[in-house]
């Protein structure tokens, strides 16, 4: 009783900074994600923006907020192959979502030809 | 949490110490407690169902030729008279990601068991959370007003009102369920219930403990993880 008492306490706690560092840089990471609004970038620019801000906030979390940072490969990989798929849908859905764009301005607005 | 050591088990790192953890014959989330790899798998299942709402979304909003309303100016909001963009989504977004951090501050105070400390930063996140609630049922009740529906809006594109109340209605509900739930368990830590070796729980006869308040940090963080996509793929897209 008293060893699996022992295997589930923590190793150790970590220190305040980290945790300090990483609100205060999501703090700056959403204010930057904000001012992409703010200032109406367009196009390339906005997008690849969003999405840099999107993925560091959401590395920052997982990592060190959520402690994945610290877990053991095993757990770790459950967890991120499953969402790899997610983002590989996304990806497909993203282009399927042009072609249904192409054939309903094709076929509604031009006729088909 | 880091470091976890095993009697009879040589723990490896990297992708090594996952082969012989996933092939050890026994246990394979080494020094995880079963309800953090429970609460893991949970949030996975979650993943999906959030992942289906904004690739939905994603898809009839990309596919449609009908102009989609600009959610710059849908949800803009008026301070001392001009309209400033996405004002209400952003206070929302820095409400989340503070709760977000007293939560963090809030599980290493509880692994550190300082019980005071832990209860606080937990009922600070409940407070946090309940704010957001509050402010999105402000944001919902505006747009109402201003005519959205599920069916169609006076903006443009007839998706935008079902995928925008399906998809932050959901996340809210998640936020609503977390806020309930932090409230009990800031109630339990000030009571006492991970202390001298823990008090039973409900319908268990097992002991609480502070890992207990990691579970419920999975889960809020998760609930701020989701806030990240949906102010990245609603908001500024």
């Amino acid at each position: 009783m008293e060893e699996t008492k022992k295997k589930e306490e923590p190793g150790s706690t970590h220190k305040i900074g980290i945790y300090l560092w990483i609100w205060g840089l999501l703090f700056v990471l959403s204010f930057f994600s904000y001012l992409v609004d703010w200032y109406q970038f367009q196009g390339m620019l906005r997008w690849s923006l969003i999405l840099f801000f999107m993925f560091l906030k959401a590395g920052l979390i997982m990592a060190f907020f959520m402690h994945l940072f610290w877990e053991r490969y095993a757990l770790v990989n459950v967890l991120l192959w499953p969402m790899t798929a997610i983002a590989c849908f996304v990806v497909l859905m993203v282009a399927e979502g042009k072609y249904t764009l192409f054939s309903r301005l094709f076929y509604f607005f031009v006729g088909g030809a | 949490m880091s470091d976890p050591k095993i009697e009879g088990f040589e723990l490896k790192p990297g992708f090594k110490g996952m082969a012989s953890d996933t092939g050890s014959d026994q246990t394979m989330f080494k020094g995880v407690h079963w309800g953090k790899a429970m609460m893991w798998i949970f949030l996975l299942s979650d993943t999906f169902v959030f992942s289906c709402f904004l690739i939905s979304y994603m898809k009839g909003r990309a596919s449609t030729p009908v102009e989609w309303p600009n959610p710059s100016e849908v949800f803009a909001l008026d301070a001392f008279g001009v309209p400033v963009p996405l004002l209400l989504i952003a206070i929302m977004t820095f409400v989340l990601i503070t709760s977000s951090g007293t939560m963090a501050l809030a599980v290493k105070y509880g692994y550190e068991k300082n019980k005071k400390m832990c209860g606080w930063l937990v009922l600070a996140t409940a407070l946090g959370g309940l704010t957001f609630v509050g402010m999105q049922v402000f944001e919902w009740s505006k747009l109402i007003h201003e005519g959205v529906r599920p069916w169609g809006n006076p903006f443009g594109a007839a998706q935008f009102g079902s995928f925008f109340f399906m998809i932050t209605g959901f996340h809210g509900f998640h936020v609503s369920i977390g806020v309930i739930f932090l409230f009990i368990y800031a109630y339990k830590v000030f009571a006492g219930h991970y202390e001298n070796g823990g008090k039973r729980g409900w319908f268990t006869t097992m002991r609480g403990d502070y890992v207990e308040i990691e579970i419920l940090g999975l889960y809020w963080h998760f609930v701020d993880l989701v806030w990240v996509f949906i102010f990245a793929f609603f908001y500024l897209w």
